[in-house]
C-alpha cells in the first residue's frame, strides 16, 4: 500500500536526487553557520567579542541556527530510518520471549521505533494483550520518551557527543533496570482487568509497503510537524542560556549546587518532572547553567525527570494502571534518575 | 464507504478527523465518518498508535496525521479499486 498512489518508477529516483541535493544544501549551511554569525554579530553590526553583549548576542544567534539546522537534519533522518518499525512490529518482536531478553530488547525498541506518548495508552494494552511481558513494556515505555531523538539532537548540538552517548547509556540502563523491577515485584494485580480482555488481531503493521519517497515525505511532515512545536521553547531557553553566559558570574552554581551538594540531584528531579514541554527549551538552559559550573549529573537528572515522568504520560497510563502500580512506576524511575545523578557527580 | 478515525480525543486525533471532513469536501465524496474513541476498540482493530484512519475495515494508516491531499490520494485510490 503506497501512500501516495503514484505508480511511476522514476518518482523514487527523483525523491532520492532531491533528498541528496538537501543533503549538500545542508552540509554547506552547517558549515557556514558560524562564520556566518561571526561576520554579522562581529563585523557588520561591529559588537565587540569580547564584550558581555558582544558574546550573548553572537552565543543567541549561532546557538539557534545551528540547534534548528541540526534539528532538521537529524529529525528528517531519523524519521526516515524509523519508518522501517512500527509499534505493531515491535510488539511482534517482544511477543513469547523470555522476560530478560525481552526487557532489553524492549529498552533498545522504545529508542528505535516511532512513538508519542498520547499512543501510550493502546501501546500498553496491545503489549500486554499479545503477551509481553511487563518489565518488557515498562522498559519500552520509560526509554521511549526518555531517549528521545529532539532530546539526543539538543544534547549532542549543546553538550557534545560524549555526554550524549553517556545519556543514552544511562537512559537505556534505568529503562532495563527499572522495568526488571516493576516485573519482578508481581504487580500485574493492578493492571486494571479490561487490558488482559482485549483481542488483537495480526496482520496490520504500517511500516510495510512504503516507497522511498513515502519515507522522505513522512521524515519531511516530521522535521515540520517538531520545529513547529518547539521554536518558541528553544528560542526561550537559549534567550534564557545567552543571559545566563554574557551575566551569571562564572563558577556561581558551582558554589550552590556543585557536586558536594548531595540535595542537589533530588530537588532537581522535583523541579524537572513537571516541565514536559518545554524540554526543548530546557536543555539550552542547562547548558549555560553547566558552563557556569552546575554538576554535570545534576543536570542530567533535571532533564531525565523532565521528559521520563512527564505529568500528561502519567495520567493517560492511569487508564490502565492502578495508583499503586503508577506510584510505584514513578518512584522506581525518580529513584533511579536520582542514582543516575549521584554516580555522574560522584564519577566526572 | 465508511470512514472510522481511530483515537481516544487527543489533538492528533481531532486535527486527523478535520483533515478526513476537509478531504471529503473537496473530493465530493460522501462517506459515512465515525469516530472511534474506545481504546479497546483500537486495539482490537490491529492499531497501536493513534491516530489511525480505517476505511472499510481496513487499516489506511497509524500514528500519524495525513494531510486533507494525502488522504483524499488515499480515498480515491480506495474508490477506484472498487
Amino acid at each position: 500500500m503506497a501512500l501516495i498512489a503514484d505508480g511511476r518508477r522514476g518518482a523514487d529516483a527523483r525523491a532520492w536526487l532531491t533528498v541528496a541535493l538537501a543533503a549538500a544544501a545542508w552540509v554547506a549551511a552547517y558549515r557556514g553557520v558560524r562564520p556566518f554569525w561571526d561576520w554579522v554579530v562581529f563585523d557588520l553590526v561591529g559588537l565587540d567579542a569580547a564584550t558581555r553583549l558582544g558574546h550573548a548576542v553572537h552565543f543567541f544567534f549561532y546557538d539557534v541556527a545551528k540547534i534548528l539546522l541540526l534539528l532538521v537534519g537529524i529529525i528528517f533522518v531519523v524519521t526516515v530510518l524509523r519508518s522501517f518499525l512500527s509499534v505493531e512490529r515491535t510488539r511482534a518482536l517482544l511477543g513469547g520471549r523470555r522476560t530478560g531478553v525481552a526487557t532489553v530488547l524492549a529498552a533498545l525498541l522504545g529508542v528505535a521505533t516511532p512513538f508519542c506518548t498520547c499512543s501510550v495508552v493502546p501501546a500498553f494494552l496491545g503489549f500486554t494483550a499479545a503477551g509481553v511481558p511487563l518489565a518488557a513494556t515498562m522498559a519500552f515505555l520509560i526509554a521511549s520518551p526518555m531517549v528521545d531523538v529532539v532530546a539526543l539532537t539538543l544534547l549532542y548540538g549543546l553538550f557534545g557527543a560524549p555526554f550524549a552517548a553517556l545519556y543514552v547509556a544511562a537512559g537505556l540502563t534505568l529503562a532495563v533496570a527499572a522495568g526488571t523491577l516493576l516485573g519482578r515485584l508481581r504487580l500485574e494485580r493492578y493492571v486494571e482487568p479490561f487490558v488482559f480482555e482485549v483481542q488483537v488481531p495480526k496482520g496490520y503493521d504500517p511500516a510495510v509497503g512504503l516507497r522511498w519517497r513515502d519515507r522522505f515525505r513522512l521524515g519531511l511532515d516530521e522535521v515540520g510537524s517538531i520545529v513547529r512545536r518547539v521554536w518558541p521553547f528553544l528560542l526561550l531557553g537559549i534567550g534564557l542560556g545567552a543571559g545566563v553566559h554574557g551575566w551569571v558570574p562564572d563558577e556561581f552554581f558551582a558554589r550552590v549546587a556543585g557536586p558536594e551538594n548531595p540535595l542537589a540531584v533530588p530537588v532537581a528531579v522535583l523541579l524537572g518532572a513537571p516541565l514536559y514541554t518545554s524540554i526543548v527549551g530546557m536543555v539550552p538552559l542547562a547548558a549555560a547553567l553547566q558552563a557556569k559550573g552546575l554538576a554535570i549529573g545534576t543536570v542530567l537528572a533535571f532533564m531525565m525527570a523532565s521528559v521520563a515522568l512527564s505529568l500528561p504520560g502519567l495520567v493517560l497510563l492511569r487508564r490502565v494502571l492502578r495508583v499503586p502500580l503508577l506510584a510505584t512506576f514513578v518512584a522506581i524511575v525518580a529513584a533511579g534518575i536520582v542514582a543516575v545523578g549521584l554516580l555522574f557527580n560522584a564519577v566526572l | 464507504m465508511k470512514i472510522q478515525v481511530l483515537g481516544s480525543g487527543c489533538a492528533n486525533c481531532r486535527r486527523l478527523a478535520e483533515n478526513v471532513r476537509v478531504a471529503l469536501d473537496h473530493a465530493g465524496l460522501a462517506a459515512e465518518v465515525e469516530k472511534v474513541e474506545d481504546v479497546a476498540a483500537i486495539v482490537a482493530a490491529g492499531v497501536m498508535a493513534t491516530p489511525a484512519l480505517v476505511l472499510d475495515g481496513r487499516v489506511l494508516f497509524s500514528g500519524r496525521v495525513a494531510s486533507p491531499s494525502q488522504i483524499e490520494a488515499l480515498l480515491r485510490g480506495a474508490v477506484t479499486r472498487t
